[in-house]
Formats: C-alpha cells, structure tokens, sequence
C-alpha cells in the first residue's frame, strides 16, 4: 500500500495540487525537446538519404559551433591567436560557416560515401565513426580544446505567463525549430531534389538507373545536414559554451529517433517533445523516489517500450521485404 | 650479400644505439613522476589548465633548482580523457616506471587504484578529491588527500552559510539544495551535509544531475519550486556552465550560489556571462598569479620557451591548484631525501615524505607563497585539516576575489565519519589498521 502510495497516488496528487507548476514542467519539457529535435534532425536527413545511421552528426555540430565561434571571435586557427580587427559580425560568420559545411559536404561525398557507394549500411555506419574521430580531432587542432563562449544575441531572461515561468532562449530555440521544420519538410515535399532524396534512400542502384545523380544528391543532403548541425550547436552552444561535450548532445536523439522513427521529419519533432515532457515530468515527479537523475534512462526506457510495439517508430517507415 | 650486409650493419647500430641511450639513461640520475591528465574530451577545459600547473611547477624546479637536490625530475603525461578505465591503464604503463608518486586527478580513478597502490607500493596523492575517507592514514596508509577533502571542505561551507546568516544556530530552518555530479565525486558531500542537516536543523534537497550536464532543466525547475536559500553545487565540465547560466536565468541570487572547488574556475564563468557577477566558490588556495614563486614560472620557465601552455593564464584557480599539488610532491621528495640520506628515491620513501609533510608560515614564505595556513599531516591525517576560503567572481574585471577569512572545518563531526568509514573499509578489505604509535 505504501509503495502504492509512493509510486502512483502521491506524484498525482501532486500534479493536482499545483497545476500551473505541472504546466511548467510540461513546457519546460516541451522546450527540452524542441532542441533535442534539433539534434535528431540532422540524423534523419541522412539516414532518409542514405540508410546510414550518421553517428558523426553530434560532431558535426561541435565543428559547426567550433568554426562559428572562430570567426566570430577573429581566431587564427591552429595557432589559436586572437587577431584584433578581424573579429566577423554573426550573419556573416554564419555565412562562412554554411560554406565550410557544404565544403565538408563535398570532401566527405569524395573521400567517404563514393568508395563506398552498394556497401552495406553497416559499413557506412562505421565510416561515419571514423569521420566522428577525425571531425573531433580537427577541431582540436583548429580551434582548441577550451571553453568557448557563444553569444549571437539570444537573451537569457525570463518573463511571466499565466503565473508560468518562461526563458526567452527557449521560445527562440522553438520558434528556430518551427521554421527549420517548415523549411525541411518543403524542401522534401515539394522539390525535386527532395524526391530524389527519397528515391536514394529507397535504392541507390535503382535511383542511379533512373538518372539520380547519385554524388551530387549526397553532397546536398550532407550539406542540408551540416547546417541543421550548426543550427543545433549554436542553440546548445550559447547555453553551455561551445565545448567537446557538445558532440555528446547525439545522446539526447536516440531515443527520440527511435520514438520518432529515422526516416521522419516530423517524427523527429514529434519524438523530441514526447521525449523532452515524459523524462521532465518522470525527473520531477517520480524521480526522488530514487535518489534523482533518472530523466536519462527514462528516454531510452520510454523509446525501448516503443520499440516493442513500433519498431519503425511513431511515423517511420514500414519496412516489408519479400523472401 | 650487400643487402645482408647493410641489413647487418643496421641492426648492429639500433643495438649499440639502444644500448647508448640505456647507458645516458642511466647515467643521468632522475625521478620518475607520472601524471594522468586529460587534455582531450569533454572536460579537457578543466584538464588543461590542470595539467599545465603540474607540469610547468616540475619544469621549474629542474630549471632554476637543477632538479630536486640536483635530481632531475621526469614528469610524463598519460592522456585519461578523465575515463576511470583508460586512467588505470595509464596506472598499469606506468608502473614498470618506478613511479615515486600517482597523482590520479580524479575521484573515479582514485577509488581504481586505492586497492592496488599498497601492493606496488607506490603513494597515491588525490589532493582535494578521491576517498574522503583515506584521511585515516591508519587505514589507508599509501592515500593522501591533504589539505582538505570534501568532507570538510561541506562543514567548512555549511559554517561560512551559517555566518552569513549571523550564526550557525540560524541556520535552523533554512533551505539549501546541493546540485551534484551524478558520479562518486558529486556525491562525496552528501553524508555529511545529511548529517549537518540532522545536527543543524536545516532542509536539505540532494539534487544528482547525470554526465555530461548538458540539460538540467528537471533540476532547475525543481529548484524553483523549493526555493532554496543557498544552493551548493558540485559540479564538472560542462555541468558547472549550465547550472551557472540556468541560475541566472531563473534569477538565482548569485551570491547565495556556493560551487565546490571543482566548481568555481575562470573556465566555468565564461558562458555566463555578466550574469555570473557574484557567484561564489570553495578554494583551499588563493586565486591569482603574482606570487613570487608565479614569477618565477614566467621567468625560468616561460622565459625559455618551455612553458606547457599560455603565459597570461598562468594564475587560473586550476592552474594554481595543479601548482599546489606538485608543490607539495617536490617537498616531499626533498624531505624524503633528507630523511634517508638518497638522491634517488622511492615510492616509499615519498610515501614517508607525504606523511611527514608540515607547512609552516615560514616554509611557505620560503617557497614564494603567501596567504596559506599551517599544514600539518601526520600517520593518523593524511588530510591536515585545512581551512577553506571563499571566493567570489567579479564579472566585469573577470576575476576571483577573496570573499572570506579561512572557515574553520567542522573536524568535531568530521573526523568520527572519517573514522568510521575507514572502519568499514578496513573491515570489509581485511586490512589492520596502523598503530601510529609505533610508526617513524
């Protein structure tokens, strides 16, 4: 009875006696999984592209942030000077920074996904951790090990709502996120490079025979998910510092590509703010009951459940294959 | 048969070349001190500044002092990316090396090699962290964690928040929340801040936040649901910069925000921004570099070109910190040396020096250092009691400032927690404690 008491009565009668802190746990969970959907994003890009699962993804938006932070701050890379003077404003420090992107794009098109083109995924699976080592190794040596602050101008503050606490950070991260969404889901709705994404996902062999240019379709999607990359890195960034921990932040997308199912944009949103509300409201309400910390394993606890009953995910892709 | 001749003439240089290094090797006589650092990974903006205190206080004391009593010391680095497993790697590379010491630079670590430092008989120093239990050096004989440890470094806190308050007794009451490392270094301070808590009569809320530290929002919104007076935080790396930045988010009263001493360096302030203005940290050493022993880092040391990193940092709180430590290695050494009538010594003989360390005013006006307590360990303290001193970040110069006297530690309720613990460890391990009566 005192367990009972303990695991279910007492953690909802407290949601009953304070609503409106339940309603603030609840957005804070919402605003969590806005920039977990970030990271998850980039994920989905590739693996709709390519079925490869691209483990160097929270890399990429370490190097992003790392290169943004470095010309922003007028940093001579490798020597890790400060040259006064050559400090670039944000817009056009973001600029150089998408090239840069879509300059890896190409190299990892060249060097990486051409050799490798009918490979099984496994083994782009594992070409992608290799390029997670020497992504994080090159920024090393370019940019640094040490803590880098990033500021593009997000305000930090809070303000009431309906007796809700709100961070002006977070709305701006969910208002960025919305639009990467729209943007995204355009872009492999109503383009035809987008269809032709789809059509490399499905088959490389079959889309090379219909005339895909299979290389360049890589280089765009790579592209597409360098600067989803730096979009995560600088909202994870300006929070924490642009530090090596922020490769970590993949983490945080397993669960909710599994929820979400890998090959679904929305999925990814959808994923991260049931991800994001159920590990708050889990840490809040259920987690001193166990001495606290447990919103991490509850993420994977919560996608493991799901993988039971839906293993392609809330809104993935069906795979049937005849034998 | 010309290239069996040139295959021979090869092989018979690597030979005598080898022997010839063997031969300089030996001839120079040197003392071997490993250090596990982690300049890569996660927490490399805390290791870096760490390892660069420990390595240039070493460098110095070969060039300006010709080494320790003229022994050079050979200080090399084993990079742990501040992982338990890979740092006892290092541990076991290291061994056939003779270490004289190892200094772990991590709690997970430390706890690795508490079982295995006896058996090789090599000391292991975890200045300010490791087992706050190894104090009892009846129980843990080849474990130093002087000047202070967690431990006291919470009652010496729990004792500045009392004074804050205009006395210990009004503490009854208040609220205070400890953030903490979900690890065996975040969790150190919780017996005794749950014991103070009993004792004092004020709430406690333990609040564990998992590795990295990335995302605490759960926490914070705990936090401003209970509404603490003081939060205490003992964090890491990337844990520290968030709960900083989440803090003043939710507008946290900085001054009543007290980090641990791994929880208070230039690097976690960064991020934070103005925001930061007013936090406060526990430090077992004053900040900045204008000491004369600092001076003579620039002069000796960055004056040749062999410093390990950037000259304008030298004076970080890790730096200095990391300094301390190997400050107290080399006397060791030197005391070691004297006691035994070697050049040379052992990890034994170091072993001695660690427990007969005594740092009086004077000593520490000799060595270029100013400001610093009486430190004392003898074979029943390996920790010395050190006081603590609080700190405090000014945002806009971007600096620590002295933000307190030395706080007494609580050693009344301390030392029997202390006792005990070892107690159980020495039971559980078959281990007979010390008779410290009957030790040199």
């Amino acid at each position: 009875m005192d367990l009972w008491q303990a695991i279910v009565l007492d953690p909802i009668l407290d949601m009953i006696d304070a609503p409106e802190f339940l309603a603030e746990v609840f957005i804070g969970g919402l605003m969590s999984g806005v920039m977990y959907s970030l990271v998850a994003l980039g994920f989905v890009l590739i693996f709709k592209a390519s079925g490869v699962f691209n483990f160097a993804q929270g890399v990429l938006a370490l190097f992003a942030a790392l290169t943004l932070v470095g010309l922003m701050t007028g940093t001579v890379p490798i020597l890790l000077t400060q040259v006064p003077g050559m400090e670039m404003p944000p817009w056009l420090a973001i600029i150089i920074t998408i090239v840069v992107m879509i300059g890896m794009a190409f190299l990892v098109e060249r060097i990486i996904l051409r050799p490798l083109v009918n490979q099984d995924p496994i083994i782009m699976f594992m070409s992608t951790i290799g390029l997670a080592f020497v992504l994080e190794g090159a920024g090393d040596i370019l940019w640094g090990s040490e803590v880098k602050t990033l500021d593009i101008g997000i305000p930090n503050s809070t303000f009431m709502w309906a007796d809700i606490q709100f961070q002006e950070f977070d709305i701006w991260a969910a208002v960025i996120s919305a639009v990467m969404v729209v943007f995204l889901a355009l872009f492999f709705q109503r383009t035809r490079v987008g269809r032709a994404l789809r059509a490399v996902a499905d088959d490389h062999q079959a889309a090379l025979s219909v005339g895909i240019p299979l290389k360049a379709i890589w280089v765009v999607v790579w592209s597409v998910a360098g600067i989803v990359a730096l979009v995560a890195g600088v909202m994870w960034g300006s929070k924490s510092g642009v530090q090596f921990s922020l490769s970590l932040i993949a983490l945080k997308a397993l669960p909710v590509l599994i929820l979400g199912g890998f090959t679904s944009v929305p999925g990814a949103i959808v994923g991260g703010l049931i991800i994001g509300v159920g590990e708050k409201v889990a840490e809040v309400y259920w987690g001193p009951l166990v001495n606290g910390a447990i919103e991490n394993w509850f993420a994977y606890m919560v996608a493991l459940v799901f993988l039971l009953f839906m293993p392609q995910g809330l809104f993935g892709e069906k795979i049937i294959e005849r034998v | 048969m010309i290239r069996n001749l040139t295959l021979s003439v090869l092989a018979a240089s690597v030979l005598i070349g080898g022997f010839a290094v063997d031969k300089a090797t030996a001839a120079e006589e040197t003392i071997f001190i490993p250090g596990l650092v982690y300049r890569t990974g996660p927490y490399a903006p805390g290791g870096i500044p760490s390892a660069n205190g420990l390595s240039d206080y070493f460098n110095l004391i070969n060039q300006r002092d010709g080494g320790a009593n003229g022994v050079k010391l050979v200080f090399e680095e084993c990079e742990t990316g501040y992982n338990t497993k890979v740092g006892v790697e290092c541990y076991e590379k290291f061994k056939s090396k003779k270490p004289i010491v190892v200094i772990p630079y991590s709690t997970g670590i430390t706890y690795q090699l508490i079982p295995k430092t006896p058996i090789d008989k090599i000391p292991v120093f975890s200045m300010g962290y490791g087992r706050t239990s190894a104090a009892d050096g009846r129980v843990f004989k080849w474990v130093f964690n002087f000047p202070t440890t967690y431990w006291s470094q919470a009652s010496a806190i729990i004792n500045y928040i009392g004074s804050q308050e205009g006395g210990i007794p009004n503490l009854k009451g208040k609220k205070i929340a400890h953030i903490y490392h979900n690890s065996a270094y975040g969790k150190e301070a919780n017996p005794t801040l749950e014991v103070l808590s009993k004792k004092l009569g004020y709430k406690l809320k333990l609040l564990a936040v998992d590795h990295p530290g990335q995302e605490q929002k759960a926490t914070w919104l705990q936090i401003r649901r209970w509404k603490p007076d003081y939060i205490f935080l003992s964090g890491w790396g990337v844990m520290n910069q968030v709960a900083l930045k989440e803090a003043s988010g939710i507008g946290f009263p900085m001054d009543h925000f007290i980090g641990n001493w791994w929880s208070g360096t230039e690097v976690d302030m960064g991020p934070v921004g103005a925001g930061g203005h007013g936090y406060k940290a526990a430090t077992f050493h004053p900040p900045g570099g204008k000491s004369k022993l600092h001076d003579d880092i620039r002069k000796y040391v960055y004056g040749k070109g062999l410093g390990a990193g950037k000259v304008e940092r030298i004076g970080e709180v890790l730096y200095n910190r990391a300094m301390l430590n190997a400050v107290f290695v080399v006397e060791a050494i030197r005391a070691a040396q004297k006691k035994f009538g070697v050049k040379v010594t052992t990890g034994e003989q170091v072993r001695w020096g660690l427990e007969n360390t005594h740092f009086t005013e004077a000593k520490w006006a000799k060595l270029g250092l100013k400001g610093y307590p009486e430190i004392k360990v003898s074979c029943e303290d390996h920790e010395g009691g050190h006081p603590v001193l609080i700190q405090q970040w000014d945002a806009k110069a971007k600096t620590w400032n002295i933000a307190s006297g030395w706080n007494p530690v609580m050693k009344d309720i301390i030392r029997p927690m202390i006792e005990a613990d070892a107690a159980k460890f020495a039971k559980e391990n078959n281990i007979t404690p010390r008779d410290c009566s009957k030790e040199d």
